[in-house]
């Protein structure tokens, strides 16, 4: 038999992006500390329907850590105490019987909150749109060994691509600043020889736009790095700011 | 020219100029704290001291100038990174909890900064722009610190100071794009080391000063 918590929820109860939003207390009783941070949501809100109140709204989708989609503030804390972990990954047994949880979407100018905990993270399709691509003709597969890479180089690039684009780096900055995600995206193109024709264009236009979008700036505070899920480090920060130096400095336009 | 605007007005570029002043500051604090320490040689070292300064003349004039216009830009440049960054998220958490990045010094930043703005107007108009009446410098400064008000003001700005330069001169480095996993530690160290001796090197004038 698996062990049983009673959990006392606070949580952010918004019924749309421009109405006015509140802290609502649940109980949640006799969840197993088995379930995810999700199905402990899904338990709640199934009791919240047959009592003929609204659901609360969260993000979710694949629930194995790897799409980005889901993400809330618990206690102060994207995703919750428990590090390297998206909110789904997060299991109840890392809370005690009893607990009190404060349960807050992600704050920022940049992201609109859409209903209760629903986040529109837009804002990151506008700034992959603007410059996290490379530009690849079609046609037939290019000869593998052509361009040959470093096995460092591609493990550097590679963590740099682990970003899952979940906003918990927005979330957590004081400053909600979204260098993190934008260094990372900037980082993976820029460590690969594939990458580097557009490189100088590419850091200058995503640096506009997300100034443009009204993020703010980093002021080196390391809170994204430590709630980041998949533990994308700052050193892709210093990456972009050296690209971008690079850019404005060296390049013709 | 529209390029280096358009940079230096970006998010980057706003850091890039409080990085490249900042680290002119922490230079700059090198040098004053050394000729400072010639307190401690008596009053003549310090006053011929004070005195070879104020001989160079045109040179430092244009030296107190160009701390000047690096003071404006990393004020101006200071400040509107802080009002942007408090725009970036009108609506804040009811519970915000450090996650493990954030220290001391770094939450500090614009406060410390804000209250050494005050503190160096203070410390101006008392050493530089006053009126000595024909004392010299170190009768000046003595004076001054057998007050107990001025060595606690002092002391304060000068812990300030210490934290401010040790969020400040790893960050400036990081800013400036030079985080690699071989000197980032290095240079951590150093910053933290420095920021300590500028708040016990410039503290323990003060304290001398006034039992001595």
């Amino acid at each position: 038999m698996s062990k049983t918590i009673n959990l006392t929820l606070k949580v952010w109860r918004q019924p749309g992006s421009e109405a006015k939003g509140a802290f609502e207390t649940y109980g949640a009783k006799d969840i197993s500390t088995d379930m995810s941070f999700l199905e402990m949501l899904d338990v709640v809100n199934e009791r919240l329907s047959v009592e003929g109140k609204d659901p609360i709204a969260f993000d979710h989708d694949c629930r194995e850590g790897i799409c980005g989609m889901c993400g809330s503030v618990v206690n102060g804390v994207p995703h919750g105490p428990q590090k390297a972990t998206t909110l789904c990954q997060l299991h109840m047994r890392h809370f005690a019987d009893g607990d009190t949880l404060v349960i807050e979407p992600w704050r920022s100018r940049a992201f609109k909150v859409i209903k209760d905990l629903a986040v529109d993270r837009s804002a990151f399709d506008q700034l992959i749109q603007t410059g996290g691509y490379i530009s690849a003709n079609t046609g037939a597969v290019p000869e593998a060994n052509a361009i040959l890479i470093s096995q460092e180089t591609a493990e550097l690039a590679m963590d740099a691509a682990a970003c899952i684009g979940c906003g918990a780096c927005v979330a957590a900055c004081p400053n909600a600043s979204a260098m993190l995600f934008v260094g990372a995206k900037v980082s993976q193109l820029a460590l690969l020889p594939q990458g580097r024709p557009e490189a100088a264009k590419r850091v200058q236009a995503m640096v506009r736009k997300m100034d443009e979008l009204g993020f703010g700036a980093c002021s080196n505070e390391a809170e994204c790095e430590a709630v980041c899920p998949k533990e994308i480090s700052i050193t892709n920060i210093a990456r972009l700011n050296r690209e971008l130096i690079k850019a404005a400095f060296g390049s013709p336009f | 020219m529209n390029w280096i605007i358009r940079t230096l007005t970006c998010s980057v570029g706003k850091k890039l100029i409080m990085a490249v002043t900042g680290l002119s500051f922490c230079l700059f604090l090198v040098s004053h704290l050394a000729g400072n320490l010639t307190i401690f040689k008596g009053q003549k070292a310090f006053v011929s001291y004070a005195e070879s300064l104020h001989s160079l003349g045109a040179l430092i004039l244009m030296a107190e100038l160009g701390l000047l216009v690096l003071a404006i830009f990393h004020i101006c440049f200071g400040i509107w990174l802080f009002v942007g960054n408090l725009g970036a998220r009108p609506v804040g958490y009811a519970v915000k909890k450090n996650a493990g990045g954030r220290t001391l010094s770094s939450a500090i930043m614009p406060y410390t900064g804000l209250f050494l703005l005050v503190f160096i107007i203070i410390h101006l108009l008392t050493f530089h722009f006053a009126d000595r009446g024909g004392k010299d410098v170190y009768n000046l400064v003595h004076t001054t610190f057998t007050k107990p008000g001025y060595v606690i003001f002092y002391l304060i700005a000068m812990i300030a100071a210490a934290f401010h330069v040790k969020h400040g001169f790893w960050s400036a480095f990081q800013t400036i794009g030079a985080n690699h996993p071989k000197y980032m530690p290095v240079i951590k160290t150093v910053g933290l080391v420095f920021s300590l001796l500028v708040g016990f090197g410039f503290g323990c004038l003060p304290i001398y000063l006034s039992l001595s």
